[in-house]
């Protein structure tokens, strides 16, 4: 018994082993560019960064424009919908932000958000919904006038992209 | 169960064939001379009527991908295309769409007998994990078949169904681009989904192979589940005696089929689809194929977390683990007897369960709203309280019926 446990650690052994080894760092080496493959490509990366120009919108209205595949809501909000968004207190909120957070430092009037409803990414219906904000006919998720998730299944507030002001009128997304 | 094959070569042909591949012997064995249970009844013929529908979406489907352009600009067009100038195109793609339905209501019912006469107990649970396997596949292959035509549907449909895996903690997103092939649905979404609706039919075709091998090793269930204990007085050979009543089973299934396909293409469908799809507006209503509502439902039903789980993620668990319960049916039913005949308990939780089904399929249709918020959550708690607490509970407290001794006496009655 005694030999044969020597014999069993051999160099054959730590071949073995090491040839394993290699066979399976080579099949992960491989099967990784037939997934990578599936990932979004050059041309769609391409398109990270959209300017628009807000001037033709008047107060009270919303347009969706396309980033990246992605629709994004532009609204020109009014005054009582800012204020309705800054009355509700962060307790009533599931997913709790500030109207300041939702918005940037001078420009309260312009909610910019992506519009897909965060639960599966249906476009919601604007002004609409239990809020004064959008309404997702798909599961009936309702969001708030900033955009804020306060019923249904949806769990978070609709996404901000990355976006600043260049100008007053002139807005840069991604 | 070779011992049953009676083949002997007829010619010097068939005895070299024989010695060789013996596919002769294997298809007599198989196809022809199987002993076969002599009381199954129609309920026994879906699995023909399955294998039938299998074929058909194949051959259409093959044929329409000879005509149909898996590009965002150009696959919408190219499906009216085909309805409208191939020549039979607008059948061969409406029997491919109906086909779809088709194949859904008879793997429903093919499924819902196995639960009713216990199809899945011991030694079956193989056989039972290939069929559910198998539905899953369907599921996948129809759902990339939905979007292919492009249509609002197809597109809110690939939209909203991606978007469940992002509700998966950490790898959500990244695996939602990986899947999409981009950071919304679009040409990439489009072209491997239909790559992969070419592909998936094929793999079910090979699973079917399986599931056959599978039912083939113990025999067929029967409507009184006992075993076949004499294969003379117990068996008739399946042919001719089950290819022809499966032979009419399909002429019977192939009625309604027909009349789907050429007076009613469009009625199981939804006429949103019959918009281009665009990424800006999604339809007032949207709702899946009718044979996905009642998972649907249970998605929806779970708008609330439960603690730390969100209730995106708490849908997607409760939508998973609808199908994947199934996987463990076998061992979630402690009754020995396979029979639903002679479980006077169970007989009525079964047609609560089937109930309880058709509920959950008009409740993923109905908006989102009001009672039917209420009602779902009512119904998927059901669906799971029937598999995880009834279930295991009426095998051991249900007293059943006695059991006839053999198949043959059930069917004859005692001899006297
Ligand atoms: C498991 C079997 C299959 C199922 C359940 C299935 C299901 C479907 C469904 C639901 C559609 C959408 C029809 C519509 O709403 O208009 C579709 C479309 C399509 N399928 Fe299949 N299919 C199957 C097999 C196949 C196979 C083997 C092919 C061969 C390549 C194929 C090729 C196509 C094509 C080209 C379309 C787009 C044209 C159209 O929309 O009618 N399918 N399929
Ligand atoms: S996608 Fe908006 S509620 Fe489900």
């Amino acid at each position: 018994m005694a030999t044969q446990a020597h014999h069993s650690t051999t160099r054959r052994d730590f071949i073995f082993v090491a040839t394993g080894a290699v066979a399976g760092v080579g099949a992960a080496a491989t099967v990784w560019p037939l997934i990578n493959q599936l990932n979004p490509d050059a041309s769609t990366l391409a398109l990270a960064s959209i300017e628009f120009d807000i001037s033709a919108i008047p107060e009270g209205q919303s347009v969706t424009i396309m980033w990246r595949g992605l629709p994004v809501f532009v609204r020109h909000r009014t005054q009582a919908e800012i204020d309705e968004a800054k009355a509700v207190p962060l307790a009533d909120l599931k997913d709790p932000e500030t109207d300041e957070q939702r918005t940037k430092e001078g420009h309260e009037q312009w909610l910019i958000m992506i519009a897909n409803c965060t639960h599966l990414g249906c476009v919601p219906v604007g002004e609409s919904g239990d809020f004064d904000g959008w309404f997702c006919p798909c599961h009936g998720s309702h969001y708030d006038s900033a955009g804020r998730i306060r019923k249904g299944p949806a769990p978070k507030n609709l996404v901000l992209p990355p976006y600043e002001f260049l100008s007053d009128t002139l807005v840069q997304i991604g | 169960m070779s011992e049953h094959s009676t083949y002997t070569p007829g010619n010097a042909v068939e005895k070299w064939l024989d010695d060789r591949l013996p596919i002769i012997r294997f298809s007599k064995e198989h196809l022809m001379d199987f002993p076969t249970p002599k009381n199954l009844n129609y309920w026994w013929t879906f699995g023909a009527i399955l294998v039938m529908c299998l074929v058909i979406q194949i051959v259409t489907g093959v044929i329409l991908a000879m005509h149909y352009t898996p590009h965002v600009s150009m696959a919408f067009d190219s499906v009216e295309h085909i309805r409208r100038d191939i020549n039979g195109g607008r059948m061969i793609q409406s029997f491919h769409a109906v086909g779809a339905s088709m194949f859904f209501a008879a793997v429903y019912i093919h499924i819902f007998r196995g639960m009713y006469f216990g199809s899945y107990k011991a030694p079956r649970e193989i056989l039972w994990i290939l069929g559910v396997l198998i539905f899953l596949l369907m599921m996948a292959t129809a759902f990339m078949g939905y979007v292919l035509p492009w249509g609002q549907m197809s597109g809110w449909a690939a939209t909203v169904i991606t978007n469940i895996f992002a509700a998966i903690p950490v790898i959500g997103n990244p695996l939602l681009e990986l899947l999409r092939g981009g950071f919304s649905v679009g040409n990439p979404t489009l072209n491997r989904f239909f790559s992969l609706h070419y592909l998936l039919p094929f793999i079910i075709a090979a699973i079917v192979v399986l599931h056959i091998w599978a039912l083939h090793v113990p025999g067929n269930n029967n409507p009184v589940g006992v075993d076949v204990k004499d294969t003379k007085r117990d068996t008739l050979p399946f042919h001719p005696y089950y290819t022809m009543k499966d032979a009419f089973g399909m002429v019977l299934f192939l009625i309604p089929f027909a009349w789907f396909a050429f007076f009613a293409p469009d009625i199981l469908g939804h006429p949103d689809n019959y918009i281009e799809f665009n990424a800006q507006v999604t339809p007032a209503h949207i709702v899946p194929e009718w044979y996905f509502l009642p998972f649907y439902a249970i998605l929806r039903a779970i708008d609330f977390n439960i603690l730390f789980i969100d209730s995106k993620l708490g849908g997607v668990i409760f939508f998973g683990g609808s199908i994947l319960i199934l996987f463990f049916l076998p061992w979630l039913d402690t009754s020995k007897v396979r029979s639903g005949n002679f479980r006077p308990m169970f007989k009525w939780f079964y047609w609560l369960f089937v109930v309880n089904f058709v509920a959950l399929t008009y409740l993923g249709a109905a908006p989102a709203e009001g009672i039917y918020v209420v009602l779902a959550k009512i119904c998927t708690a059901y669906y799971f309280i029937h598999f995880l607490v009834i279930l295991p509970l009426l095998g051991r407290i249900e007293t059943p019926r006695p059991l006839p001794t053999s198949i043959s006496e059930s069917v004859l009655g005692k001899a006297h």
